[in-house]
């Protein structure tokens, strides 16, 4: 025995009631120093020049226009403001309200300081913004078909490559931007299907089987796109574009008429799905199991739902989804196929589908906010910011390491997340 | 082989009780019988007809349903929900909640099993959760009930409303199959009853044999079921425990205000269902979850203040209560589990190297002490019995010099032969002057070892009470209630009076 004989140590007797530093109150602490930094910070760089914000692609007709410091600091108040309620313990009811209020103060305060003596182009910052998201939002969909029954899928990145590059193969091949998206799913599939038999059926380890994937089909259209892409660009590697569509009337609704009515198939086709899916989920047959088989396997398999058949459905319907996912890059974004072209879009996808609590409208909303970091990017180095463009393309892997982190309320994944179903 | 040639009928409106031990191989059976395994030979015959089911789906069609021992329910879906799952039924391509809703009610109401179809499954307490387990089943117009220990997480009171419930089924026509080895409620509410041990049908028997005859029959020889033990000769207070306040993994308050005391020499007893505290008091005691408020002491050494490696280094042996996950390192040899809290001290190693020598010398005295049956010490834990592997975790947690011993749960699925082992261990330990903490849901267990009962309901202490105190009344503090008479007195452990005398079953 070594005898620890150490003397009656004292112990601080805490509180048996809620501890006072709650939740709200470190949300509030987090929200204050970002109201100060807004203040104080962008407050004092920003230009004391009038920032405009327009409708109009040019510095006309501005919709919205403030001095650049004023609006800074303005911003930065409500920002601090909000953070203040929060940490006083205030209106906890509305608690999310005043959180989104100071993260919106704050992104606003912000804008004026990088927008003043200049303008924002507002339509082009939303549809950017939208066009930017739409493969996230493919992406993360298929996630949450996979791992809402339990199958984790981290191969977003290489279904996203090969829809990509079966898109600009096929689609040039057939001249058809129809048949380049449809092989793009295709592309999906067929590395859904690998995941699938892997962790399904092999039960082998899903996280790492998602990595090799992604390096499996890097390197297979790496290879392909030296080979046969970039020597025969005329016959292989260019692809039609993807048609924008206008709907009469619609389309001339100030702001939201030129960004959802006047734009490509693959951005309404993004958004119906998450309509689709957050019903399927919810209120079908199909969801129901699906939930069931993600939550509790052997108590679905109990009352006779195949438990792996439902499984390699969601994954191939997930690699379906993310494979056109990829033809955005090739048919919309820049018309041809290159190297590594998705850049890790599809791990932002798996970041959106953490954020968004692996749910098809949070995924959709974490879609949108990291499409627009990355629109916000490309804005700051056009204008020649100060701030590096890196530290936005940075914020959809923070934005996720909070939320795991759990600061934002509660992230819970599928309980069954990951584990093979084996029947004992 | 988990079943050997067994044979097994059960009548129109019959309470059939299968009657064994844990690994007796009941569960395999049934799981045949309801698709979940298939059976090498044999055959299935329902209502004279031969069947083969190949999963759930097709035993649920013949009209067979099957309460699991362990809940087969998804926590965060509903009620409605989870007894929909698998059945569904869909209005235009949507599921028809309000169908779903509306059959919950109307089964709940005309068997008497009360239910709301709105409520989550994981805020229901485990009574609930069952009922919602028999209602799914009865949803799916069942024959053929399979109960599989359905009273091993209900209080005595809730077993009565399980009983009567079970009647109501059978008058309705129905046939149970109750998987169970307790005695007392087999005698209770079986019409026939089937003995299994080592997966063959041992004997069948009607409810009014004798309880020792069963149990006889049960385990292949003539058993005890009473722990023999002297009247405890209780000395200074070795465990106290004052305020203990402590939470459970959600944040939720899950001890509330304990107070508790232990002698030397003299067993203290824990009796509660599940889930009300006895976890986490244990693992607070144990340093393995921190304490809000409160302090707990041995021999005035303050363990809050501590680790769990110095709390049992200063003399406090620990049987956890889940075996696997916390008790022993499956894929480790017994010698290796049994030095498990002491491999870096001498003689058995230092901070370097691990005498395998002085190991495996102390692991064939322990195995041998302890009746481990193991075919060498080079075995893996794994592939034990869950009788051997307590039997190790027990070895060890007791080789070293004790002043307090804590046993969780010390013989969950664990054969009546060990049990007897381990329960006179425990009793010896006592002998010795060592203070010893009994928690344990098995209220048979509790009554046979304690020298003083705590009840504990919903993090609270409800009262301190003699081994001898009557079963219900033990049955209505584990449902909480304390009743207004002098009832609960507190009991000390001075004056405690000759405790074997009210028997285990």
């Amino acid at each position: 025995m070594t005898g620890v004989s150490t003397a009656t140590v004292e112990r601080p007797e805490t509180s048996a009631a809620a501890p006072f530093w709650d939740r709200q109150r470190r949300l509030g602490v987090g929200v204050v120093v970002i109201g100060l930094l807004a203040v104080v910070l962008f407050g004092a760089l920003a230009p004391s020049e009038t920032a405009r914000f327009t409708l109009s692609d040019d510095a006309e007709g501005a919709a919205f226009s403030i001095n650049g410091q004023l609006g800074a600091i303005l911003f930065g108040v409500i920002a601090l403001a909000a953070g203040g309620v929060l940490l006083a313990g205030l209106w906890r009811r509305f608690q999310t309200s005043m959180l989104s209020l100071g993260i919106l103060a704050f992104v606003l305060s912000f804008l004026c300081w990088q927008v003043a003596g200049k303008f924002l182009p507002l339509v082009d910052t939303v549809s950017g913004t939208l066009e930017l998201a739409v493969p996230l939002i493919l992406g993360a969909l298929a996630g949450v078909l996979g791992e809402r029954s339990g199958v984790i899928n981290v191969a977003i990145e290489g279904q996203f490559l090969m829809g990509a590059f079966f898109a600009a193969l096929v689609g040039t091949m057939a001249t058809s931007v129809w048949a380049g998206l449809f092989s793009a799913a295709v592309g999906g599939v067929i590395i859904a299907g690998i995941l699938a038999v892997l962790a399904i059926r092999y039960l082998v380890d899903q996280t790492v089987v998602g990595i090799v994937l992604n390096l499996l089909a890097l390197g297979v259209t790496g290879f392909l796109y030296e080979r046969l892409m970039q020597p025969n660009a005329q016959s292989y590697n260019q692809p039609p574009k993807m048609p924008e569509w206008r709907i009469p009337g619609l389309a001339d609704i100030p702001v939201v008429g030129p960004v959802l009515f006047d734009t490509n198939l693959l951005v309404w086709l993004a958004l119906i799905l998450v309509f689709v899916v957050h019903f399927a989920l919810t209120r079908t047959r199909w969801g129901l199991r699906t939930r069931a088989v993600g939550e509790h396997p052997t108590a679905a398999d109990t009352v006779g739902i195949r438990v792996r058949g439902l499984r390699y459905l969601n994954v191939l319907l997930g690699g379906l989804i993310a494979g056109a996912g990829g033809a955005y890059f090739t048919l919309v974004a820049t018309g041809s196929f290159n190297k590594n072209m998705t850049a890790g879009a599809g791990f932002i996808a798996l970041a959106a589908l953490i954020f968004g609590r692996w749910t098809p409208f949070g995924a959709l909303g974490a879609a949108l906010f990291f499409g627009f970091a990355q629109k916000l990017a490309t804005y700051l180095s056009a204008v020649g910011s100060p701030v590096p463009s890196q530290f936005l393309n940075m914020l959809p892997y923070l934005a996720t390491i909070v939320a795991v982190a759990g600061l934002v309320g509660r992230v819970r994944a599928p309980a069954a997340d990951g584990q093979p179903y084996v029947k004992s | 082989m988990a079943n050997d040639h067994i044979d097994l009928t059960v009548e129109p409106g019959e309470v059939h009780a299968l009657l064994g031990e844990n690994g007796a191989g009941k569960s395999t059976l049934m799981n045949q019988l309801y698709g979940l395994l298939q059976p090498d030979e044999g055959e299935i015959l329902v209502d004279g007809e031969a069947r083969t089911f190949r999963s759930p789906r097709d035993a649920i069609a013949a009209g067979i349903g099957m309460v699991h021992q362990h809940f087969m329910l998804v926590p965060v879906f509903t009620v409605a929900e989870n007894i929909a799952l698998g059945s569904e039924r869909t209005r235009l391509g949507f599921l028809d909640r309000r169908r779903a809703r509306r059959e919950v009610l109307e089964v709940s109401e005309r068997y008497g099993l009360p239910c709301d179809p709105d409520a989550l499954v994981e805020n229901l307490p485990v009574g609930a959760q069952q009922r919602v387990e028999i209602v799914k089943a009865l949803t799916r117009d069942v024959d053929l009930l399979i109960l599989d220990e359905p009273t091993a997480v209900l209080t005595p009171q809730e077993t009565e409303e399980l009983l009567t419930v079970m009647r109501g089924l059978c008058a309705a026509g129905k046939s149970i199959v109750f998987i169970t080895h307790k005695l007392k409620e087999v005698k209770a509410i079986a019409d026939r009853i089937t003995v299994i041990r080592r997966g063959q049908t041992v004997g069948t028997a009607t409810p009014d044999t004798p309880e020792d005859e069963l149990a006889a029959l049960m385990v292949g020889r003539a058993v005890s079921l009473e722990v023999a033990k002297e009247p405890a000769e209780p000395g200074r207070e070795v465990l106290s425990i004052t305020g203990l306040v402590v939470d459970d993994d959600r944040g939720v308050r899950a001890v509330d205000g304990v107070d508790l005391t232990v002698r030397a020499g003299e067993v203290l007893g824990i009796a509660g269902v599940q889930g009300n505290g006895q976890t986490e008091l244990v693992e607070a005691v144990m340093g393995l979850r921190p304490v809000r408020t409160g302090s707990i002491q041995v021999d005035n050494e303050d363990l809050t203040a501590m680790s769990t490696k110095q709390i049992l280094r200063s003399g406090v042996g620990y049987v956890p209560e889940d075996r696997s996950l916390d008790g022993v390192v499956k894929e480790f040899t017994v010698a290796e589990n049994l030095v498990l809290d002491q491999y870096d001290r001498e003689p058995y190693g230092n901070a370097l190297r691990l005498d395998s020598a002085a190991v495996g010398t102390k692991a064939r005295e322990l195995v041998d002490e302890f009746d481990i049956r193991a075919s060498s010490t080079g075995t893996a834990v794994g592939t034990l019995s869950g009788g051997n592997q307590q039997k190790v975790v027990v070895a060890r947690e007791m080789s070293r010099p004790l002043r307090l011993f804590i046993a969780s749960q010390p013989t969950r699925g664990v054969d009546v032969g060990s049990i007897e082992f381990i329960h006179g261990r425990i009793v010896r330990e006592r002998d010795v002057g060592t203070a010893v903490l009994v928690v344990s849901s098995e209220l048979d267990e509790v009554v046979g070892l304690a020298d003083r009962i705590a009840v504990m309901y919903r993090g609270k202490v409800l009262a301190i009470v003699p081994p001898d105190t009557p079963r219900d009344k033990l049955g209505l503090l584990m449902a909480g209630i304390t009743g207004d008479a002098p009832a609960a007195p507190v009991f000390e452990a001075g004056d405690s009076p000759a405790s074997a005398d009210e028997g285990t079953e």
